[in-house]
């Protein structure tokens, strides 16, 4: 059984802040003291003070109110992101590695020809091209970043292919579906996490950068990258408000990057987890 | 170290030794394990003793220890190791530096993974000498000659140029006891030199270390688990037991009176009782005239071979690596289907491909790998790896499974309590037996069984052969038992199929295979395996008909 005091230190500070983000992104509504886009100041870059703990942002909007908004928003999509890229890249990459052959081969071209336009680029005319809403941003988020997984996962399964145990379970007359879920992904499971950590990070910046150039999410609405855009031009009066946002995203990439380190180690044990 | 030497024939004086390790078990505090508890022993110059005895039982630590090593962080925590009349654990580091390699030389089980692929093998045998200065690299390199001709490798001018893949395992075991001879030490520790070599090639080494111990007068410590091999090389034998001496003595005496009930049980340990059955009418497979070669028709592997199995017996296919038996059980299983021929099982004949078999094909058929590790995934509980044909084949679930899975574990004479482990939880022999539940659990009318036998310990090994003949009796099944221990075959076998270089050489009922006239192939194979008895090596080198294929 999970043991709280048998988690190191490390891995439950990351657990604690990133319960504390997912926690704020589902209850944004009852945490939030002001509404996302309600004005709220005469004022822009209004100072903090007790009324706007964070201040206030260019156009006089409450900062916090604005972050807690923005975690939904940025979680949310990086989360559902990451979900299809892996889910698409590991089934399509496992599946690769089992059946060989024509499949591998047109599939592994594919994605090569994915890979060798440049990632924000394909983002960029994809998304001028599509109608710019939630859906379309997190299927193209999702699919340009499954080559990335899918090359991981066919390496990987390629190797744990020619196994002994693999071999069993052919023999055995085991179809596609079980080779591929219940003997290599168990055991392709360790670099996968700490692939995931990565990735979800990735899909937080990709994000970022999309709205950076106006292509994410859309206003009033904005992400943490969307809002550190917003606000760039305070640094220049030495106003702090872009940097909140900023800060946002690297405690989440630490803190999630901890909590997959350590599922890794509960992963790449042979015992279970219980020895 | 002259004077010690001169006083007394005494080269090795180990005194109380006692080897400890740290373990750290996940999740709890680190603890110390005791490897070796108070082991004594002394080694005259010019002699050897065997150590020997089962996985665990600490004799490659004891034998590193005479040049004060310790494996994967084992200190030696108690006692003296006297060499050469000085204590060498005083020593220090640098003293160490000085022994190994000069008084003391080491040879390695793998040879393969011991030697360094990027160097030619002459830089590595005269690189020891070269270090201690204590010859000139033109010096060493005619003494590593004249020892290359000693150890009757080919071509012992040039072999030096060569690089480690470019000789065979047998060649590359000879040239790294060429390397241990080159710096003239006082001592060898021979680490299971010939464990990892087929019968015919054993047999070369062994006698090639035997003549250039008798000829260098150097001493050594030999470590093996097969006590017919060290019965061949040794003057005294230490029978060793979980790090603690079970019973050292004459080697006449370990092997004809063993005073110790688990040396007698290491000394009797192939003596299993086997009445051969004869063959039935009809077969239950048949191969027919099967070829099959690897990349794409270029490498024939198996050359027009047929074989019958009947039910409920057992057919031992023997020969050395490389002579093709693997490929036969790929060829059987449909993993590599045949250029020609077919394989006729219970009247019908199989699809070649594994695809085109039928689900009840697949079930009458089963195997076990020689690697049980590998065999099984190392994420399913034994519940799962045993339950998951019982499912697959006979659609039981839940508490049904979960009975018919005890009742598979009651046969395997495994207890309870083993359904929720992982088979990093188990041990060796363990780990075989659930792959042989998880085979049995289908119920199949054929095992294939490739080598299942010969990654385990003897004693372990035998549990399993004895385990397997006991279910032949109870579930009536039927093994094609593939090998190159003919002692196994021996003890299990109705029927014998000998293979050489993809042909099968002689083939028929256990009796008439293992009876004279021989052909050449067969009397090497059965003239190689060791027997334990005093002078056997010299009487088997000398009654050979043809040269083994390692050379």
């Amino acid at each position: 059984m999970l043991d709280i005091r048998r988690i190191p230190i490390a891995s439950l500070i990351g657990i604690v802040l990133t319960s504390l983000f997912v926690l704020m992104a589902v209850f944004a509504p009852l945490i939030a003291p002001y509404g996302n886009a309600e004005i709220v100041s005469e004022t822009p870059w209004d100072v903090m003070s007790s009324a706007h703990w964070l201040g206030t942002d260019n156009l006089g909007r409450d900062l916090l109110s604005r972050m807690i908004y923005g975690a939904r928003i940025t979680l949310f999509i990086a989360v559902l992101a990451t979900a299809l890229s892996f889910s698409l890249g590991a089934i399509l990459g496992f599946s690769a590695a089992v059946f060989g052959g024509w499949y591998d081969t047109i599939l592994s071209r594919l994605v090569d020809l994915l890979m060798s336009i440049p990632t924000l680029i394909m983002g960029l005319v994809v998304l001028s091209v599509l109608p710019s809403n939630l859906v379309t941003l997190i299927l193209v988020m999702g699919i340009l970043d499954s080559t990335r997984v899918y090359r991981l996962s066919r390496a990987v399964a390629v190797d744990i292919n020619v196994m002994d145990y693999v071999e069993a379970a052919k023999l055995r007359g085991e179809g596609s579906g079980w080779i591929i879920f219940r003997e290599i992904l168990p055991n392709a499971l360790s670099p996968l996490v700490s692939e995931l950590g990565l990735r979800f990070i990735y899909a937080v910046l990709f994000l970022s950068t999309l709205s950076f150039l106006g292509l994410g999410v859309q206003p009033p609405d904005a992400d943490w990258g969307g809002m550190v855009k917003e606000n760039k031009d305070g640094i220049v009066f030495g106003i702090p408000a872009a940097l909140i946002p900023a800060a946002a995203i690297a405690a989440l990439a630490i803190s999630v990057n901890l909590v997959a380190d350590w599922v890794l180690n509960r992963t790449t044990s042979l015992k279970g987890g219980r020895g | 170290m002259a004077d010690g030497k001169a006083k007394s024939g005494l080269l090795l004086d180990i005194r109380n030794l006692r080897i400890e390790a740290t373990v750290y078990p996940p999740g709890e505090a680190p603890k110390t394990i005791t490897l070796v508890h108070d082991v004594s022993l002394t080694l005259e110059k010019g002699k050897v003793l065997g150590l020997i005895g089962e996985s665990g039982a600490g004799k490659s630590t004891i034998g590193l220890s005479s040049m004060g090593y310790g494996r994967g962080g084992v200190r030696i925590t108690g006692g003296e190791v006297i060499l050469n009349g000085r204590d060498i654990l005083k020593g220090g580091k640098e003293g160490f530096r000085k022994l190994r390699g000069r008084e003391v030389c080491y040879v390695a089980q793998s040879a393969a993974a011991a030697f360094n692929p990027a160097h030619r093998l002459m830089d590595q045998v005269v690189e020891a000498s070269l270090l201690h200065g204590t010859a000139t690299r033109a010096e060493a390199e005619k003494r590593a000659v004249a020892l290359f001709k000693k150890l009757s490798l080919p071509n012992p001018e040039i072999i030096g140029e060569r690089f480690p893949h470019q000789v065979s395992g047998g060649q590359l075991q000879r040239v790294m006891t060429a390397m241990a001879l080159c710096s003239e030490p006082d001592l060898i520790v021979f680490d299971e030199p010939t464990t990892a070599l087929d019968v015919t090639t054993q047999i070369d080494v062994l006698a090639a270390i035997k003549d250039a111990i008798r000829d260098t007068h150097v001493a050594a410590l030999y470590i093996t688990h097969d006590l017919a091999v060290v019965a061949q090389v040794s003057d005294e034998i230490m029978v060793l037991r979980h790090g603690r001496l079970v019973e050292w003595g004459g080697t006449r005496q370990i092997i004809k009176e063993p005073r110790q009930e688990y040396t007698n049980a290491l000394v009797s340990v192939h003596e299993i009782e086997h009445r051969e059955q004869q063959p039935g009418t009809t077969p239950m497979l048949s191969v027919k005239n099967v070829t099959a070669a690897y990349g794409g028709g270029h490498v024939k592997v198996l050359k027009n071979v047929s074989v019958d199995i009947f039910p409920g017996q057992t057919l031992a296919v023997v020969g050395e690596s490389g002579s093709g038996k693997s490929t036969l059980a790929r060829a059987i299983t449909g993993l590599l289907p045949p250029e020609q021929g077919s394989v006729v099982f219970d009247g019908r004949t199989l699809g070649n491909k594994l695809s085109d078999r039928p689900k009840e094909d697949l079930r009458q058929l089963q195997m076990i790998y020689q690697m049980a590790d590998v065999a099984m995934n190392p994420r399913q509980t034994v519940g799962t790896i045993i339950g998951r044909p019982l499912e697959f084949y006979f659609g039981m679930k839940g508490r049904e499974r979960d009975k018919r899975v005890n009742e598979l574990l009651d046969e395997i004479e495994m207890g309870k309590g083993f359904i929720d482990r992982y088979p990093a939880e188990l041990s060796g022999g363990q780990k075989q037996r659930v792959c042989i539940a998880r085979s049995l659990a289908a119920k199949p009318k054929l095992i294939i069984c490739d080598e299942v036998t010969s990654a385990l310990d003897p004693l372990v090994a035998n549990g399993i052969l004895k385990l397997l003949l006991n279910l032949q009796q109870v579930e009536k099944v039927a093994y094609l038992f593939i090998t190159h221990d003919l002692a196994t075959v021996k003890s299990i076998a109705d029927s014998i199929a000998v293979m050489y270089r993809g042909e099968v050489v002689r083939y028929g009922s256990k009796s008439k295979v293992l009876t004279p006239p021989f052909d050449a192939y067969t009397d090497l194979l059965l003239s190689s395996v060791p027997e334990m008895e005093i002078g056997w090596l010299e009487k088997a080198i000398a009654g050979r008909r043809m040269e083994s294929a390692g050379n």
